[in-house]
């Protein structure tokens, strides 16, 4: 069979629009159109959100499960403000290591955001530049989690009990943070796989994945990006609902 | 409608889409580790089916216990329960769902849309060796020290993972482990389900077009991917109460005069996170079924289905509303009164597009050229099973006639006719309508009809006086109720009526199973259509069809899957990738 050489994904994007421009007559003219209902999304872009959606109910799950023991447990919960303090000078500095893991991580998704940009750009360096850092500040980010968990746990805080209250407070912690965590971890070890075909110029020649056998494209920085983002939104509800309530 | 297709567009131009295509290059990328939708469909299928025949055995010895109380020694009441919980999980999990979803999805969403695969090949293949993974796991569980989990498939903490409750030491944890595993890969296959159906439809095929099997598989895929998740949550959360001594499920607890050191916890909240996924699951497996029995109604009875969009809409609402009826299932659970009367009410909300469903099946057979074939025959089983099973369901849906009927025979009854017997028939019918198309061959007509009648009377004999014994009071998940002095001593010669019938349809699915493996090699050659269907997968260019299903050029669709009987047309049915507008058929 004979390939496309083109490996910018234009095998995998639908033949140009012929939608009417105006978004209702669109929108109606996708669904009811044959072939595909979102018109011009790649099916790796289709895929991602589905995924990101499942995910979305995990979290969700997780987070509920977390606020219903907080209300079913019947020992007072510890003050999050005192128990995530960092002592600084003789000062407790209350949340302020959680301040600068939210303000990495958001500014990794700005990072992100600026390589896809260039991605479309075909800015090969740059992207991969860029995405780096991304890798670099989610990297901090995870370290920063780590040595938040190290103090948390030689402070005596355990999954089953912890010297200031609810017991349900480490195992929500550690669970909710520690899967978050894997979250991003994951994402680092996928921005480096990316970083290293979009450096090799993977995108630009078509060359093949090696499992799924199919050339990627910029796109595909898209799509880490969404994941990324993703994951950086999901930290601010942990955040809210858990740090600052 | 159609304004989106003028004309007949020529498939060849979307050849770049073969570019995707996985090309195997060996024995084992071909057979194996194969990336083909058709294969995948073929190795979910097979290994559901035969962790489903473990369950089969598992409640011919429940039925042992239950009919002839204390004649197998090795049946223990910790035994006991292992067998009921090991049943039921495997029944819905790792059978229905795999095979409606892993099994029929695979095969008939690429072939039906007509596509060349599903379009992450290589995910879809990884969905299948995870879903064995733990298919396995669960197995190890059999081996275990302590044996399999023996909480119920409700797995309801604290109990479940409390000493006294069988399987404490490993069944538990391997359960859990292998129902994350089962999520992890499901999830895998969910997204390309779902991207397929959206975004790889053959020219022509407009949503609207779309055979109700897809619809129904369609549906159901979104509420796996969106109730699973509860689910694995759940289950996180109590492996973590089990390995790590956390406390999410767990309150105060005291055990044989001990205080333990959990405490604080809700067990309540992994009920809701249970039903929140376990009511969805009904209709994972029941959206299928609706969508096959449509088309094997409509395609056996030489009808157009009454009321398409209707059907359509009525597999939409039924699956959203799917996801606000959950705590139909908790009313003995201690709620907050007002509670029940939301769940009830949206609980009996669903009987309104189901009860739509079911008239729509029924004036599709309405004078219909009805064809008894084996899979007709088990469609309209179908129908009248699950009538019976939706029936009760209105008495366990309003909360005063539940509470007394919880956790009694009645529960079993109506559970097994309407998500146990129900789906299970339509699989058989499906196996029997597609069978000649994943081989080339015909199952045997005769043996399929004795496979049948036993399978379905015998239902009827097993299920049906379950009803009456629940409303004797007789309580589910009792290992013995002699002694037990508000069940009359009648109720055992019952039960060992409904035992004996079960053994009997129990050996007859060996028939079944004879019958497949005979077909392979001394079926009668089916040729391409052999029930002269409208659907593509009834039309490619070869069969069994070869991998990329089309060979070089997609199929265009003009026309909706129901054309049947067709006033002047050459034959009585018009595919759905006939041109011939003289003949075309009603709209859409
Ligand atoms: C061969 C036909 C079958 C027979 C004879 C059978 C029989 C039984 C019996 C006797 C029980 C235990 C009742 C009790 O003591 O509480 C049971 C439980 C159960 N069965 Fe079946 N069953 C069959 C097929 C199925 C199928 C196809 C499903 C799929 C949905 C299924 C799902 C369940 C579930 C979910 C339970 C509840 C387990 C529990 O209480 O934890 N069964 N079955
Ligand atoms: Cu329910």
């Amino acid at each position: 069979m004979a390939h496309t050489a083109a490996g910018d994904g234009t095998a995998f994007r639908a033949p140009p629009s012929t939608l009417p421009p105006t978004r209702w007559h669109r929108l109606s003219a996708e669904w009811a159109g044959d072939r595909q209902v979102f018109d011009g999304a790649s099916w790796r872009k289709a895929m991602i959100w589905v995924f990101l959606l499942s995910d979305t109910f995990v979290f969700g799950c997780f987070l509920i499960g977390y606020m219903t023991v907080r209300m079913s447990t019947s020992v007072p919960w510890p003050k999050t403000s005192e128990v995530f303090a960092l002592e600084i000078a003789g000062k407790p500095w209350p949340l302020l290591l959680i301040a600068i893991m939210t303000f990495v991580l958001i500014s990794s998704s700005g990072t992100m955001a600026i390589a896809v940009a260039f991605g479309y750009r075909r800015r090969r360096r740059t992207t991969a530049f860029l995405m780096g850092l991304t890798a670099l500040l989610g990297a901090t980010f995870v370290g920063m989690q780590a040595f938040e968990w190290t103090k948390l746990i030689l402070e005596g805080v355990r999954p089953w009990g912890n010297p200031w209250g609810a017991e349900q407070f480490g195992s929500a912690f550690f669970m909710i943070t520690g899967f978050h965590g894997t979250h991003v971890t994951i994402g680092v070890i996928a921005l480096l796989v990316i970083i290293r075909k979009v450096w090799r110029g993977d995108f630009d020649t078509g060359r093949r994945g090696f499992f799924t056998s199919r050339p990627g494209g910029y796109e595909n920085v898209e799509i880490m990006g969404l994941y990324w983002h993703f994951v950086d939104l999901v930290w601010v509800f942990i955040f809210a609902l858990f740090y600052l309530w | 409608m159609s304004d989106a297709i003028t004309g007949p567009q020529d498939g060849s131009a979307l050849l770049p889409e073969a570019d995707e295509l996985y090309h195997p290059h060996s024995w084992w990328t071909r057979y194996v580790f194969s990336q083909d939708a058709k294969v995948i469909a073929i190795q979910y299928s097979g290994t559901a089916l035969a962790i489903g025949f473990v369950a089969l055995i598992l409640s011919w010895l429940i039925r042992l216990q239950l009919g002839f109380p204390g004649l197998a020694a090795f049946i223990g009441p910790a035994e006991y329960y292992q067998l009921i919980t090991m049943h039921g999980m495997i029944m819905v999990v790792y059978l229905l769902t795999a095979v409606f979803l892993g099994g029929f999805g695979n095969y008939l969403i690429p072939l039906m849309l007509g596509a060349r695969d599903m379009v992450f090949p290589y995910l879809n293949m990884l969905s299948y060796w995870i879903y064995l993974l733990a298919v396995l796991v669960l197995v190890v569980s059999f081996f275990a020290p302590g044996g399999p989990t023996g909480a119920g498939w409700t797995l309801y903490p604290p109990q479940a993972i409390l000493a006294g409750t069988p399987g404490q030491e490993w069944g538990i944890v391997l359960m859990l482990i292998s129902l994350i595993l089962f999520i992890a890969g499901f999830t895998m296959g969910g997204v390309n389900y779902i991207v397929t159906v959206l975004q790889a439809r053959a020219p022509g095929m407009t949503l609207m077009r779309m055979p109700l099997t897809i619809w129904g598989i369609f549906t159901a895929t979104i509420l796996a991917l969106l109730a699973f998740p509860a689910l694995f949550v759940g289950a996180v959360m109590m492996l973590l109460d089990r390995l790590l001594g956390t406390s999410f499920f767990m309150p105060a607890i005291l055990e044989a005069g001990q205080r333990l050191r959990y405490g604080g916890g809700s067990p309540i909240l992994f009920q809701h996170l249970f039903w929140f996924f376990g009511h969805p699951e009904v209709y994972i497996v029941a959206l299928p079924a609706f969508g096959i029995v449509s088309d094997l109604i409509s395609t056996h009875a030489r009808k157009n289905i009454f009321g398409y969009r209707m059907m359509v809409w009525a597999i939409v609402a039924i699956g959203a509303l799917s996801f606000v009826v959950w705590a139909h299932h908790m009313y003995v659970s201690g709620m907050n009164p007002y509670f029940g009367f939301f769940f009830a009410t949206t609980t009996l909300i669903i009987a309104i597009p189901t009860a739509i469903k079911v008239y729509n099946w029924v004036l599709t057979l309405w004078r219909g050229d009805i064809h008894l074939t084996v899979p007709m025959l088990f469609a309209i089983a179908f129908i009248v099973t699950f009538l019976n099973g939706g029936l009760t369901g209105l008495f366990l849906g309003n909360v005063v006639v539940d509470v007394p009927l919880s956790d009694t025979m009645f529960v079993v009854a109506h559970f097994h006719m309407v998500m146990g017997v129900a789906p299970i028939l339509v699989i058989f019918g499906g196996i029997y309508h597609w069978y000649p198309k994943v081989t080339g061959r015909m199952l045997d007509a005769r043996l399929g009809q004795v496979h049948f009648w036993i399978t379905f009377i015998g239902a009827y004999a097993i299920f049906f006086p379950m009803h009456y014994l629940g409303l004797l009071g007789v309580p589910r998940r009792y290992y013995e109720t002699a002694g037990l002095g508000f069940v009359p001593p009648s109720a055992q010669s019952l039960n060992a009526f409904i035992s004996l019938v079960a053994f009997v349809v129990g050996a007859a699915q060996v028939v079944f199973l004879f019958n497949i493996l005979r077909s392979l090699k001394h079926g009668a050659p089916a040729g391409g259509n052999p029930w002269h269907a409208t659907t593509l997968e009834w039309q490619t260019p070869e069969t069994p069809p070869p991998h990329g299903n089309w060979g070089p050029t997609l199929p265009v669709v003009y026309r909706w899957p129901y054309d049947y009987s067709v006033p002047g047309a050459p034959e009585d049915f018009l595919p759905q990738n006939q041109p011939d507008p003289a003949h075309a058929g009603a709209v859409p």
